[in-house]
């Protein structure tokens, strides 16, 4: 569908960037299916699109960090070959990644210059890197003292000093990936100036966000990614903050699932001004409220990033909270001690960490001894005090990876041989299988194929009928949907608003989730 | 489902031995190109370390030593703790025999052993606990601290040898001889009564035994216990023993009491079972040896036993080939490094090209 072929508008000048029919996938996931798109010189271009829709790929492809499968990337209406990130400086293209790329206890003059230092002695460079870095502070507003060091400096200033990086190296097109998660409102407004003055010097930005009003703000174009593929372009003075929700997530035909209305019991989880602030002082959960109650599934919908994380981790004795948490009555304890996790387990919280790789699973165990993970301790895996009786546990494992139909059904291959499903279903055995008071599940079907999809949704709600209490957090608003009896929505660590899932639809939710309450309202 | 590229018995005995083979090839080089003859430097080490029942008795002796280290370093590196701190914690192990063997008067050798073991895994325990403590409270890395701790442990052992422990009359900074009936059996003591001949004066004593008890109770401890399970977990990731509420600095403290006692245990080999006395340099660099024996051994307590019977014959043997020719008590540490070299370090050089072909193979 390789759209903007006709030229319906004339176009004199080649576009900034043109990428014809990019396709990119990791194992079974197409990340990218014939993507195209054209950038025009001299405007701001964004990218909107829910997580997993491609967004990063498709940068990392035109920045060199991986290689399309297919398909080929224009620059000024020429074919380029980018290999690396040098030859995609070289072509002009500079990123600002979300996560900064400095050096800390360097100065911001250092880190301009570093890896085009250009000469064997730093002065000369020094020198010009600081005439420049002048000049450029007083054209775009960008202002940075070029001798403070980077740790020293606030987040949006370490921005500043990325976008400086690439000005230095001569860029002309400038990606930034999601360059608003981490900064303030006033912080980002000033942003939005700087790239605004910057466009007006011709050069041309690609701004990838997921946030609806900086789309409506500042880009002159729009493309919309849903998995994997690029569904629309749309100049932005003639689409709305609706449409675009719309196009983001599409209007699938609903997964149904059976189920019988939630006849829901007496609250099993209280929680009152939630609150986590993370490493770095950043306030990710603003105080929440809600209750959880028995024989429900209460579904988190949102944008990744908002607090949906952190919510599951703090439920889980995973990080440190503030405020206060009952459950069945009984007050938690929300600081973080060094068996906080283990405790929460004792006190009957399941757990489906969302990242399996990294937490649900130890990879290279083998699926007996990740079915007792974080279990071990249970005395019908353990023949005395000192001694674990792994023959109990594989008798188990075995048992669940039948009752689970995990395949292939060897309880001796390693957590990491299994397919992603079957992973998965390896960790909801463990964690459903013990019966808990409440289950926090975190994205349970991502990268997870149909078939299994929907034995684990009829799992869910088969716990759930028997009176178990279920926190949904999915970025899959058609999960969110078919599954909850009842919706939260999260932006930046606030709960928007409430839901019944037969009153709404993914339009309302999506809005909801992109911080747009007006509507609503 | 990826299966393994390579099967696991030619990752245990094919990829050690291949690379083994290159670094001895190698150190032949080294003999012929500064004269000597590598043939006869072969049989020379051979006949030394392995030829009689003498050379047996030194070689055995020296593996018991790098069981122990590399029991040691094998099990925190289980929990991906980089031990270097082996030495220091055999020193200070050294201590405590000495302590429990000079000022303790022991009726007989096993009381005497009960307690010298005890007290060694107890210094060398401590000694590990200080790092460890720093690691997991305050994250000062592990590989920095337990080598700072080495020179710290040599100069105090240094002065508490020249100053303190040495009789008033001696002029060599060592302890006074331990009481004659702490001597432990030697092999020749063990094996008389059955009918086997053994050289006298070969060193290997009981400890071997008790070497190779440690090796199969810490097979035990890892794959058996909820501890071992634990550590294996962490080891193999951190956020996922978090998520399972595995309390880090329990297990960090734990496992490097458990790896510093070990290392402080060797002690009583080469303390009590050898020259009866605490000398300086009673270590003999087995502390840092005992990181090449657990690479080698792939950090198993199985894998290390033939790694620590190789370094114990390359040990014995090496001063063979110093006695019997000119080539220099060096050119062994040569061999040794590369060794280590290619056995630890480069093991991949010989993983890689050995995968090319198991996958050919599999292809046909």
């Amino acid at each position: 569908m390789a759209s903007g072929e006709t030229g319906g508008r004339q176009d004199t000048a080649a576009p900034a960037i043109e990428l014809r029919g990019i396709s990119k996938a990791f194992g079974p996931v197409q990340a990218n299916k014939d993507v195209n798109i054209r950038v025009r010189k001299g405007t701001i271009h964004g990218i909107i699109g829910e997580n997993g829709a491609g967004k990063s790929t498709l940068m990392s492809i035109l920045y060199g960090f991986y290689r399309a499968d297919a398909g080929e990337v224009l620059i000024d209406g020429a074919p380029v070959q980018i290999t690396d990130s040098l030859t995609a400086i070289k072509a002009g293209i500079g990123m600002v990644f979300q996560h900064f790329k400095l050096v800390e206890n360097f100065s911001v003059l250092e880190n301009v210059i570093l890896g085009a230092e250009g000469h064997a002695r730093l002065g000369p460079s020094l020198a010009k890197a600081r005439k420049l870095l002048a000049d450029l502070a007083r054209e775009y507003e960008l202002q940075v003292d070029p001798d403070a060091l980077i740790e020293n400096l606030s987040v949006g200033h370490q921005q500043r000093v990325e976008i400086l990086k690439a000005l230095y190296r001569e860029a002309n097109i400038l990606i930034l990936d999601e360059p608003t998660g981490v900064l303030t409102p006033a912080e980002a407004d000033h942003l939005f100036r700087i790239l605004k003055g910057l466009k007006e010097q011709g050069k041309t930005i690609i701004l990838i966000t997921h946030k609806l009003r900086e789309i409506m703000d500042v880009t002159d174009e729009v493309s919309v990614m849903r998995r994997g593929e690029m569904v629309a372009t749309l100049t932005t003075a003639e689409t709305t903050p609706t449409e675009l929700a719309e196009l983001m997530v599409g209007r699938k035909v609903l997964l149904r699932v059976d189920k019988t209305p939630a006849k829901p019991g007496a609250a099993v989880l209280a929680a009152r001004d939630l609150r986590v602030v993370d490493a770095q002082g950043v306030e990710r959960l603003r105080g929440l409220n809600f209750d959880i109650r028995a024989g429900e599934i209460l579904g988190i919908a949102g944008v990744a990033g908002n607090g949906q994380s952190e919510l599951l981790e703090v439920l889980a004795g995973m990080i440190p909270g503030t405020g206060s948490l009952e459950m069945n009555g009984r007050p938690l304890d929300l600081s973080l001690r060094e068996d906080s996790a283990h405790t929460r387990r004792e006190a009957g919280v399941g757990h489906v960490h969302e990242d399996r790789h990294r937490c649900g699973l130890v990879l290279n165990f083998m699926a007996w001894e990740n079915v007792a993970f974080g279990y071990h301790h249970k005395p019908e895996y353990n023949r005395n005090r000192l001694l674990m009786d792994n023959d109990a546990i594989r008798t188990d494992a075995r048992g669940k990876i039948e009752r689970f139909d995990v395949r292939p059904d060897n309880c001796w291959l390693t957590a990491e041989s299994f397919s992603g499903g079957n992973q998965q279903k390896i960790v909801l055995a463990r964690e459903i299988e013990r019966n808990p008071d409440l289950l926090l599940v975190g994205q349970p079907t991502r990268g997870v194929d149909i078939g299994a999809i929907e034995f684990i949704h009829q799992r869910l709600i088969q716990l759930r009928d028997e009176g178990k209490a279920i926190l949904l957090v999915s970025v899959e608003l058609d999960e969110i949907l078919s599954l909850s009896d009842r919706i939260l929505v999260m932006f930046d660590g606030r709960i928007m608003g409430e839901r019944l899932p037969d009153q709404t639809d993914a339009r309302e939710l999506g809005l909801l989730m992109a911080g747009v309450t007006g509507e609503a309202a | 489902m990826s299966a393994r590229r390579i099967p696991q018995w030619a990752d245990v005995t094919l990829v050690p031995l291949i690379s083994l083979l290159i670094a001895f090839a190698l150190s032949a080089l080294v003999i012929l190109a500064i004269g000597e003859d590598p043939v006869r430097a072969t049989r020379l080490m051979v006949n030394g370390a392995l030829g009689s029942t003498y050379g047996w008795g030194y070689t055995l002796y020296y593996a018991t030593n790098f069981l122990f280290t590399g029991l040691a370093v094998s099990i925190a590196f289980q929990a991906r703790l980089f031990n270097i701190g082996g030495e220091g914690q055999a020193m200070l192990g050294g201590l405590g025999v000495a302590l429990a063997c000079l000022f303790i008067p022991w009726p007989n050798w096993w009381t005497a052993i009960i307690a010298a073991m005890a007290s060694a895994a107890l210094f060398g325990a401590l000694w590990a606990m200080i790092p460890a403590w720093l690691q997991a409270k305050r994250g000062s890395h592990i590989v920095i601290t337990t080598i700072m701790f080495n020179f710290i442990a040599f100069s105090l052992m240094n002065y508490l040898l020249s100053h303190v422990l040495r009789p008033p009359a001696s002029m060599d900074p060592a302890t006074a001889r331990f009481p004659a009936q702490l001597r432990l059996p030697r092999l020749h003591d063990i094996l008389e009564p059955l009918g086997i001949e053994f050289s006298r004066s070969g060193p290997a004593n009981v400890m071997l035994f008790i070497a190779l008890a440690a090796c199969v109770l810490a097979w035990v401890m890892l794959w058996r216990t909820r501890l071992g399970f634990e550590i294996r977990a962490f080891g193999q990731s951190e956020p996922a023993a978090h998520y399972a509420g595995i309390s880090s600095v329990k297990i960090i403290m734990l496992v490097m009491l458990i790896s510093g006692g070990l290392a402080g245990m060797m002690a009583v080999n080469s303390v009590m079972g050898g020259p009866q006395r605490l000398v300086m340099n009673a270590v003999e660099g087995a502390g840092f040896i005992g990181i090449a024996v657990a690479l080698m051994g792939r950090s198993h307590p199985f894998g290390i036993i033939p790694a620590a019977l190789l370094f114990g014959f390359l040990f014995q043997g090496g001063s063979e080939l110093a006695i019997e020719t000119s080539i220099p008590r060096e050119m062994i540490v040569i061999i040794q490094a590369l060794v280590i070299m290619f056995t630890g370090a480069l093991d991949n050089m010989v993983r890689r090209p050995l995968e090319a072909v198991f996958v050919m193979l599999r292809g046909r």
